[in-house]
C-alpha cells in the first residue's frame, strides 16, 4: 500500500466509526503482550517475599494493558511507515478501519488506566516504571529513536527490558540489583535479536527511511555488533546466579544455551554474501539465531522460574 | 409568532443545523459491538476492585484482635 493509498483509507473513515472490537485489540499488539506477560510473571514468582494471587494478577493485568498501550500509540504514531511495510501494511490504522485519532486516544486511555490500577490496587513504584516504560517506548523510542539514529533498538529495547522490573517491585515496592539483573538480559539480547531480524528485512526498513544499523552501517557491521552484543549477553545471563537467586541448575542450563547462542551468531559473524551477491546463506544463519534467540529467552525465564516453583533456587540473601 | 416568522425561525435552525455522520447498518452494528465491549471492560474493573478490596482488607480483619 502506498502513502496514497493510506490518505484514501484514513480520509475516507475520517469520521471513525468503523473498527470493531477486534480491531482495538488488535493495536495492543497481543503477541508482543504475551513475552511481556511472561517475563514479569517471572518477576513477580522470582522476586523475594511473595505477593496475595489477587493483587500479583493485578499486576499482570496492569502491566499487560500498559505494554499494549504503547504499542496502539507505536501505531498511531508510525501508520505512515506501516502503510508502505509488508510485514505491518493490515495492521487497524494503515488500513483504515481505524482512524489515527482513534488510536491515539484509545492509547492514551489505556496507557492512563494502566498506571492509576497499578497505582491504586498494588503499589506506586510499580506504576511509575509502568508510566516510565510507556514513556519510554512511546515517545523516547517511536517518536525520537526509531527514525534518528541505527542504535534506536539498543535504547529502545529498554521499554521492553522493565517488565520483569515492575513485577518485581510490584511484590517488594522498590528496585534492586537483582531486578536490575533481569532488565539487563532482556536489554542485551534485544539487539542480536533484532538485528538478525533485520539483516533479513533490510529492504523495507531502507525503503521507508527508518535507519535501521544494517541500513546505515552495511551488513559486515552489524554481523560484527551482533556478535559484541551476544558476547555481552552471555555473562550478562548468569548475572543471577552470581547475585544468588538462581541455582545451578540455571547456571549449567543458561551456560550451555549461551555456548548455543554464541555459536549462532559466531557462525553469522563469518557468513558474508557470496561474491555474486546472493545472500541465501546469510539470511539462513541470520533466521536460524532469531528463531533460537527466542526460544533462548523463554528458556531462561522459564529455568528461573521452574528452580523458584521447585524450591530448588537458593535462599534469598 | 406569525407564519412568516415561525418559517423564518425553521430556516434558521436548519442552518445552524449540524449534518450528522452517515451512519449505515454495518456501523451502527459495530459501534454497538464496541460498546458492549467497554461495557464488559468496565464490568470487569469494578469486580477487579471489589475483589482486591476484600483481599487487602481480608488478613487485615483475620488477624484483628478481638
Amino acid at each position: 500500500m502506498s502513502d496514497t493509498a493510506f490518505t484514501e483509507n484514513a480520509s475516507s473513515y475520517a469520521d471513525g466509526g468503523m473498527g470493531t472490537a477486534g480491531d482495538f485489540f488488535e493495536l495492543l499488539k497481543p503477541r508482543v503482550m504475551s513475552l511481556v506477560v511472561f517475563t514479569a510473571l517471572v518477576g513477580l514468582v522470582v522476586a523475594p517475599g511473595g505477593i496475595n494471587p489477587v493483587i500479583g494478577f493485578t499486576a499482570l493485568l496492569c502491566i499487560a494493558v500498559g505494554a499494549g498501550a504503547s504499542g496502539a500509540l507505536n501505531m498511531w504514531y508510525d501508520a505512515d511507515i506501516d502503510a508502505r511495510m509488508t510485514r505491518t501494511r493490515t495492521r487497524p490504522v494503515p488500513s483504515g478501519r481505524v482512524t489515527p485519532q482513534e488510536a491515539a486516544v484509545f492509547g492514551t486511555v489505556m496507557a492512563a488506566g494502566s498506571v492509576f490500577v497499578m497505582g491504586a490496587l498494588v503499589n506506586w513504584t510499580a506504576a511509575a516504571l509502568l508510566a516510565f516504560t510507556i514513556f519510554f517506548y512511546a515517545v523516547i523510542y517511536t517518536m525520537w529513536l526509531k527514525r534518528s539514529t541505527p542504535q534506536n533498538i539498543v535504547i529502545g529495547g529498554a521499554a521492553g527490558a522493565f517488565p520483569p522490573m515492575i513485577a518485581w517491585a510490584a511484590v517488594t515496592g522498590d528496585v534492586s540489583l537483582q531486578s536490575i539483573s533481569l532488565f539487563l538480559i532482556i536489554f542485551m539480547w534485544t539487539p542480536p535479536h533484532f538485528w538478525a531480524l533485520a539483516l533479513c528485512k533490510s529492504g523495507d526498513y531502507e525503503e521507508v527511511g527508518v535507519p535501521m544499523l544494517p541500513v546505515v552501517a552495511g551488513e559486515r557491521e552489524t554481523r560484527r555488533q551482533i556478535m559484541l552484543y551476544s558476547l555481552l549477553l552471555v555473562p550478562v545471563t548468569l548475572s543471577p546466579v552470581a547475585l544468588g537467586f538462581a541455582g545451578w541448575l540455571y547456571a549449567g542450563a543458561t551456560a550451555g544455551l549461551g555456548v548455543v547462542f554464541l555459536a549462532l551468531a559466531a557462525r553469522l559473524a563469518r557468513c558474508a554474501p557470496a561474491p555474486d551477491g546472493d545472500k541465501t546463506a546469510q539470511h539462513r544463519a541470520a533466521m536460524r539465531l532469531f528463531g533460537f534467540s527466542i526460544l533462548y529467552l523463554f528458556l531462561i525465564f522459564s529455568l528461573l522460574l521452574v528452580e523458584k516453583m521447585a524450591g530448588i533456587a537458593p535462599v534469598f540473601p | 409568532m406569525s407564519g412568516e416568522e415561525e418559517k423564518e425561525d425553521a430556516r434558521e435552525r436548519d442552518r445552524h443545523k449540524i449534518e450528522a455522520p452517515h451512519w449505515d447498518e454495518a456501523m451502527v452494528k459495530r459501534r454497538r459491538q464496541r460498546n458492549v465491549a467497554i461495557a464488559w471492560v468496565l464490568v470487569a474493573l469494578v469486580v477487579l476492585f471489589f475483589v482486591v478490596t476484600i483481599a487487602k482488607l481480608g488478613g487485615n480483619i483475620a488477624s484483628r484482635p478481638l
